[in-house]
């Protein structure tokens, strides 16, 4: 589905990912992990196109995508969500995750039909989804923090992916908002059938959901496998795990 | 139950205005009319797509001087002159903002006051089509002889002055444009437009083409606002250069954001507002850009959604206040 070949990036003299290569296979969730600038958030913009990668390719379904346009990456198929919140702030609820529809569906250019109840029904069933039908008319500045990252997943579900990129899709959360919004994203991922590459720092969180993960440590893979296998790595252990299971 | 067409009954009530008798009320309301157009048109940049234009006077400007050359010096009639104000500063608005929407915020600003004093330059020395410094005086009206001849029949028409025909004409062209711009905040398109104006990374990521769209926007605004300028010019009797200058953007922006650049219908209020404000303090003190500044300070302060928003969050305090009181 997914085949990062050796990305590199630097920001001046600073190489933020150096010569990156790992593989998502088609229905798996696989995740990244690695400690506070490991170059986890570059490595998603540079797979997303927000930024281009100095070296290096980004295959998507077989396809060379490097270094296009977040817009055409997303037709095709690519959707994610972001680290720090990310939605429309001054938009309710409800058209929020419309104007997803209406973008993905290339509605976008129609200047005369009225917009109010355009994807009426599959927006709501997106919201009931993800457990915000009853904020549909809000203004979603005002929703809670986990409500914003719910709003975020629905999105980017409205989207219609066929991968979906989460950074830090628990950032910020308490404990218990963590435990239902990974319950929630594993039930949805499951539902539709979605690939899923997430980053995350809280490691019960990487460990109980997915597949395979990818360890970075300064901007290059230092372990790639299944979970029991990275847990085992004695170079995990020393630079990251270690940190905190000490 | 059906909302009150509140618009159209501002435009019918509009039809009336000349019966008052008064030829200085007409005036009056003729020129709120346009300025309500022009400056709707900048508001579906600055508060629907979120880009600040310093130069919308441009687009206002050409579609004047469109119309104007078209009218006077080739006699061409009014009803192709007036869409080619629109056409015109529509093609300068693809031109100009397709270099514009390439670059954000202050440097956006930037380069529309650029593109606009360029124009206003031209405006100013090209002698032999614009007029230059002198400007043009004297724009025909459009022919009416119709209209007194349509009276024969239908006598209701017949016993207005061609200024007060020329404000009826106005009336009618304003509010389809106005119903067209709208249909177009209302419609996908507008809705793209709004998620560029809260969040062009994340628009992006659902799948707009933010610069496109931009610039779509931007050609939109600018035709419409060449519309305002092509029946200001006839309204003002002339077309001079200063319908591009930067205080024209200005004025049309401060128009916007004190009628409130949230609602539709905000910059509209702003124009009527600003220009019954400025006719009756100048009758009092030749201070008016001081009282000007004085408002536009407290505004900023006390009513930053402008007045339509004030007169809005005032509407939704009050309905919450009954709310719970019928439940």
């Amino acid at each position: 589905m997914l085949d990062v070949r050796g990305v590199v990036k630097s920001f001046g003299g600073f190489l933020a990912v150096g010569g990156v290569s790992f593989t998502v296979a088609p229905g798996s969730i696989g995740a990244i992990i690695g400690p506070n600038g490991a170059g986890k958030t570059t490595l998603f913009n540079l797979i997303t196109g927000h930024l281009r990668p100095d070296a290096g390719q980004v295959m998507f379904k077989g396809r060379d995508v490097t270094g296009i346009a977040p817009h055409d990456l997303c037709r095709l198929g690519m959707g994610r969500s972001f680290q720090r919140t990310n939605i429309f702030p001054r938009l309710t609820v409800f058209e929020n995750v419309q104007a997803a529809y209406v973008s993905h569906r290339g509605r976008g250019w129609n200047l005369f039909h009225p917009v109010a109840r355009l994807y009426q029904e599959e927006t709501e069933a997106i919201l009931r989804a993800v457990g915000l039908l009853d904020h549909a008319r809000e203004e979603s500045g005002f929703l809670s923090h986990g409500g914003q990252k719910q709003l975020e997943l629905g999105i980017a579900l409205a989207l219609e992916p066929e991968i979906l990129l989460l950074d830090e899709p628990t950032a910020g959360m308490s404990a218990s908002e963590t435990r239902e919004s990974i319950a929630l994203i594993e039930r949805l991922a499951r539902e539709r059938r979605l690939t899923l590459l997430f980053t995350e720092h809280d490691m019960e969180v990487v460990f109980s959901i997915s597949q395979r993960i990818t360890v970075l440590h300064q901007g290059k893979v230092i372990a790639d496998g299944p979970p029991a296998e990275v847990r085992r790595d004695p170079e995990v252990r020393r630079v990251y795990l270690g940190e905190k299971h000490a | 139950m059906r909302r009150v067409p509140w618009g159209l009954l501002i435009v019918i009530a509009a039809f009336f205005v000349p019966s008052l008798g008064s030829r200085f009320y007409t005036f009056l309301a003729n020129d709120v009319a346009i300025w309500a157009l022009f400056a709707t048109s900048l508001n579906l940049l600055v508060g629907y797509t979120g880009l600040v234009s310093f130069g919308h006077a441009a687009y206002f400007g050409i579609g004047a001087y469109t119309t104007g050359i078209l009218m006077k010096k080739l006699g061409v009639p009014f009803l192709l002159a007036f869409p080619a104000a629109g056409l015109v500063a529509g093609l300068f608005a693809v031109f100009f903002g397709f270099f514009c929407v390439r670059l954000t915020r202050i440097y956006f600003a930037m380069l529309t006051l650029a593109f606009a004093q360029i124009v206003w330059a031209i405006c100013f020395k090209w002698n032999e089509l614009t007029g230059g410094e002198q400007g043009m005086p004297e724009i025909p009206y459009p022919d009416f002889g119709w209209v007194e001849k349509a009276a024969a029949v239908l006598p209701f028409l017949g016993g207005y002055r061609t200024s007060e025909y020329f404000y009826f004409t106005c009336l009618i062209l304003i509010a389809v444009a106005l119903w067209v711009l709208r249909r177009i905040v209302a419609s996908p398109f507008g809705r793209m437009l709004t998620t560029i104006r809260e969040n062009p990374e994340r628009a992006e990521f659902i799948g707009v083409n933010v610069r496109r769209y931009e610039l779509a926007a931007f050609t939109l605004a600018g035709l419409f606002a060449g519309l305002a300028g092509g029946l200001f010019g006839i309204f003002n009797r002339g077309v001079f250069p200063d319908f591009a200058y930067w205080t024209k953007s200005s004025e049309v922006l401060i128009m916007t954001l004190l009628g409130g650049m949230g609602t539709f219908v905000g910059p509209s209020v702003g124009a009527l507002v600003l220009i019954w404000l400025n006719q009756q303090i100048v009758s009092y003190t030749e201070y008016w850009p001081l009282v000007l500044g004085t408002i536009l300070v407290l505004l900023l302060f006390v009513f930053p959604g402008g007045l339509a928003g004030a007169a809005q969050s005032l509407v939704r305090a009050m309905q919450r206040k009954r709310g719970p009181a019928r439940a």
